[in-house]
């Protein structure tokens, strides 16, 4: 349930460490399971954007297949989070089409839309746990609105994923998200939005603010998402490490526009100055 | 025209090619009649955006899903940790009114009317007005500080990205809950108010209780009944916390989901909840005792 690194584990920054991020890297490449020839479950198609005079996406196109992890990166205030508003439908693009699993978000009635947000699952930067629930009734939240399972259900439904993003329930359960730590925050945030099983994870910046200790662990939980629940996974950040760590996919967004996308090996391996400047 | 020789000369350059800014050239009164309309736009917009929320409430009201354990909650923060304060204010109110009117009614020696200026003064004005004044300062301003901080920690797009609307969840329980408790507060407030003035008018002006309750009796029963048992100020007195109890709701509801720009957009958000809201109360009330004027004939 704390913060630590798991016993045994190499200490970040040592040459072990590296070695087994590379290795981590390998293997989470080798049993991707998306990748070309799959259809995309989340798709941008030429998506524009402005807020009054400003251009915030200048005809913006991505995707991501099942089982894929797309980091969409760039500099602060290039309209990152805003895509992520886009898949949720808090926001409408001023041209363009947002396909969650195949459909038009933007483009279907209100009730459509609210069925496919269930699709998803988001972790917001901030946590955005509910200050007045405790870490019971956050978790649950998804599953009492949504489904009709008993209580019983929904207990054993909760301690699952707070098992499977490494907190102790017996110990979190009745705190109140003031009373957790950031990392902590993080990961009953994740548990939030694994709990109702949705086939999309929406990520925004899930590593700011947090220590390289803690990063690491959040950046294994994504892997661990990918690999044991193969789930659709897109994550908005501007930690080019974390990304190369998760990601099979990356796109850079510059001024509105994606400037380049691949995988983090090609992304490293560009000619492009900015892109070499962005990933160091 | 000036001939090609002028230009030649050079002496067009020592020509100001812009008025001194010293001397008034209509810009400053253009930029402030921009400013204007803006103001006027922004608040078009505002009142606009009031009325979809009205509306879009009202919806919500009539159909499911309805969070009943919210609306519970609502009632016990706006209505029942208000009571005590909201007695406190109608204790001083009426004591106060007893003490003035006291003042005025010696010169005449018709001290044994006290009773019916507190009466008639807490039931139809004061009792909901001032009742909805602290309510406005205490549950509005909690209200508005509680969405606005939802609002900026994304707390309420995430309610929206997990399919729920959070006019149904945040606003619908809070509105209903104001539209049940301000009536039942004031109704307290109105109370505690005549017993302030009892109090005032036994221990200090030589009255005696029996007189003073039969005084505050037959102010009520000379506005005449409604079903041969309800007092037509009591109906006054009521409608009034009712509407009252709506505007303080949706007021601070709007502010506060209108909240942005961090802890300073939240206090942002109060201020302007508080302030709108008491205003609106205030105008409401003039407006709405000139309906019930007319529709009890008084």
């Amino acid at each position: 349930m704390s913060d630590r690194t798991p016993a045994g584990a190499p200490e970040p920054g040592s040459e072990a460490f590296e070695a087994e991020l590379r290795d981590e890297i390998r293997r989470e490449l080798q049993t991707h399971e998306g990748g070309a020839g799959q259809p995309n479950i989340v798709e941008l198609r030429d998506v524009w954007l402005s807020f009054g005079a400003r251009d915030v996406l200048r005809g913006v196109s991505l995707g991501v297949s099942r089982g894929g992890t797309l980091c969409i990166l760039g500099g602060s205030g290039v309209g990152k989070s805003t895509i992520l508003r886009l898949m949720l439908r808090l926001l409408l693009p001023d041209h363009g089409e947002v396909l969650i699993e195949g459909r038009d978000i933007s483009a279907v009635s209100r009730p459509e839309a609210l069925a496919l947000r269930v699709r998803m699952g988001m972790v917001f930067q901030g946590s955005a746990l509910f200050d007045s629930l405790n870490v019971f009734d956050n978790v649950a939240f998804p599953l009492y609105e949504h489904t009709k399972l008993g209580d019983d259900e929904i207990r054993e439904r909760v301690e699952e994923v707070l098992s499977f993003v490494d907190l102790d329930p017996t110990v979190v359960l009745p705190l109140l998200p003031s009373a957790l730590s950031g990392g902590m925050r993080k990961r009953v945030a994740i548990a939030r939005a694994i709990v109702h099983r949705p086939p999309i994870l929406l990520f925004d910046e899930p590593t700011s603010g947090l220590d390289p200790i803690t990063t690491r662990t959040i950046d294994e939980l994504i892997l661990k998402l990918r690999r044991e629940l193969h789930v659709c996974v897109v994550v908005v950040t501007h930690d080019v490490r974390s990304a190369s760590r998760i990601a099979t996919e990356t796109a850079l967004l510059r001024d509105g526009e994606i400037i380049f996308s691949g995988t983090p090996e090609e992304m490293h391996a560009t000619e492009d100055r900015y892109v070499r400047a962005f990933s160091g | 025209m000036r001939s090609n020789a002028f230009w030649r000369s050079g002496e067009h350059t020592s020509i100001p090619r812009r008025a001194p800014k010293t001397v008034p050239d209509g810009s400053a009164r253009r930029s402030a009649a921009r400013l204007a309309r803006n103001a006027v736009l922004r608040l078009a917009l505002a009142v606009e955006a009031y009325f979809r929320l009205l509306l879009r409430v009202s919806r919500a009201c009539l159909s499911r899903p309805f969070y009943g354990g919210d609306l519970v909650q609502q009632m016990d923060t706006i209505g029942v940790a208000s009571i005590f304060i909201v007695m406190l204010t109608g204790l001083f109110t009426g004591m106060v009114l007893a003490l003035q009117s006291a003042v005025e009614m010696e010169r005449f020696g018709a001290t044994v009317y006290i009773g019916r200026v507190v009466g008639a003064s807490t039931i139809r004005e004061l009792g909901p007005v001032l009742t909805a004044l602290i309510v406005t300062g205490r549950a509005g301003a909690g209200m508005a500080a509680a969405l606005g901080a939802m609002r900026v920690t994304e707390q309420v797009d995430a309610l929206r990205t997990m399919g729920v609307d959070p006019i149904r969840k945040l606003v619908v329980p809070r509105l209903l809950a104001a539209l049940v408790m301000l009536p039942v507060v004031t109704i307290i407030a109105d109370a505690v108010a005549i017993l302030g003035g009892l109090l005032v008018a036994v221990l200090t002006l030589d009255s005696t209780a029996q007189l003073y309750i039969n005084s505050v009796w037959a102010t009520l029963a000379q506005s005449g009944f409604v079903l041969t048992v309800v007092p037509i100020d009591l109906i006054q007195g009521l409608v009034k916390p009712f509407a009252f109890g709506g505007i303080i709701a949706l007021t601070s509801c709007f502010h506060g989901l209108r909240a942005e720009g961090g802890t300073e957009g939240v206090g942002r958000a109060t201020t302007r909840a508080v302030v709108t809201s008491s205003i609106l109360i205030l105008a409401v009330d003039y407006f709405l005792t000139q309906i019930l004027l007319v529709m009890f004939q008084w």
